[in-house]
């Protein structure tokens, strides 16, 4: 055997529906030739349960992330408007439905 | 960032008893110790298909067959969901089946004694299970993210191949004589090997403590050994079989059973590879792989040449 590995087919990142309102949660990845059989494999792999009503396949190399390096600087700009929440207003008591 | 500061994060968030995800920065023999675990993990589900495997054709029927056929099934998803977790690290699928059939990587070490009658199907879902329930339960709280749901998943559907065994071992204890000599057989056979499923003795395990420090492993191999144990003496009793260990007793003091010695040197003859089933195993993984090259080929040209036409 030659020490060279053969990546026969891609990986897939997979989304699944748990059910009609929920939105498609990340629930793992496979391989597969092209998209049509990632999606019949995520079917077998990841709903075997009736855990999903809809699945999507994304390849993974077009998955786009933030880095855990960026935490900082990349999400710094929400933690200083406390204005965003609704507690940062001050309603009196007595104020109903509010 | 620097390993100075990569290191310090990551002890705060092993510290925290939050989960590392696999962009994080993390020490190198963390990435090792979790490749090979995970590994090890997803070689047994695959390997672990074909002692059970081996009686789908021979079932007593449809509805045994069905059952069997869907925990096998189970047993291909759960080694997928951990290659899975495992190419989070940077390992390759691929590689790793390469170095499974190379023996350069382990799996359990009971996949290597033989199913000898179909009373064995229903010993290894109860036994066999059951003790990968104790070591898997803790494992959902691992510290590597993709690892810990992947257990999550796969404890959900263990349920199921333990009850199923469990159930198919009643049935047969209500049948005949031979039935119920049948079960028993099953029991002595895979008892010994069940408890070594846990690995070596605590003091003999020289990985546990930086496992336990990372938490990697929450609880040492005795202590789920023991777990086991005290587990499945009642559902023995409720079964109607014996245990094959005459030291094995209810200890008032320790609130525990006490169980007799363990033969390491037989666990330790089939981890190096000179159990009953070893080559077998690995050769029928092998032709596996070999033979379903031309199909995965095949796929993959298929795949390129539609590209090209829609292209």
């Amino acid at each position: 055997m030659t020490g060279e590995i053969k990546h026969e087919w891609p990986l897939f990142e997979v989304f699944v529906r748990a059910k009609r309102g929920l939105n498609h949660v990340h629930v793992g990845s496979l391989r597969a030739a092209d998209h049509e059989m990632a999606l019949h494999h995520a079917r077998d792999l990841y709903t075997r349960r009736n855990e999903g009503v809809s699945i999507w396949v994304v390849r993974s190399e077009d998955v786009v992330a933030s880095g855990p390096d960026d935490k900082d600087a990349f999400f710094a700009p929400s933690g200083d408007k406390a204005y965003r929440h609704p507690t940062y207003y001050s309603i009196p008591d007595s104020v109903p439905h509010i | 960032m620097s390993d100075v500061a990569g290191e310090k994060v990551f002890a705060e968030i092993i510290e925290k008893d939050q989960r590392i995800e696999p962009r994080d920065w993390m020490p190198d023999g963390y990435r090792k110790t979790m490749i090979r675990q995970i590994a090890q993990h997803a070689h047994s589900e695959i390997i672990g298909m074909q002692p059970e495997g081996a009686w789908i054709t021979r079932a007593p029927s449809l509805r045994r067959k069905a059952i069997l056929l869907a925990k096998v099934q189970d047993e291909a998803g759960h080694g997928l969901y951990l290659y899975s977790a495992a190419e989070t690290l940077g390992a390759d699928r691929g590689d790793l089946t390469r170095r499974l059939i190379e023996g350069r990587q382990k799996y359990s070490s009971i996949f290597n004694y033989p199913t000898l009658s179909f009373a064995d199907v229903g010993v290894i879902g109860w036994l066999v299970d059951g003790a990968a329930i104790c070591n898997q339960v803790p494992l959902c709280r691992s510290s590597y993210g993709p690892y810990a749901r992947a257990m999550i998943r796969i404890c959900k559907e263990e349920s199921f191949h333990q009850r199923q065994g469990y159930e198919l071992l009643m049935t047969m204890m209500r049948g005949t004589t031979v039935q119920r000599e049948m079960v028993q057989d099953a029991v002595n056979r895979w008892w010994w090997p069940s408890l070594m499923m846990f690995g070596p003795p605590d003091a003999d395990s020289p990985n546990t403590a930086q496992s336990m420090a990372w938490k990697i492993k929450r609880h040492t191999n005795d202590e789920l050994r023991q777990r086991f144990v005290d587990m499945t003496v009642p559902q023995a009793e409720a079964l109607g079989v014996t245990l094959p260990d005459p030291d094995l007793r209810w200890n008032a003091d320790r609130e525990h059973y006490d169980f007799g010695a363990i033969d390491w040197s037989e666990l330790k003859r089939v981890i190096s590879g000179d159990g009953p089933m070893n080559a077998e195993r690995i050769a029928r993984r092998r032709q596996a792989d070999e033979e379903g090259a031309w199909v995965r080929e095949a796929a993959a040209a298929h795949a390129a040449k539609r590209t090209e036409v829609r292209a």
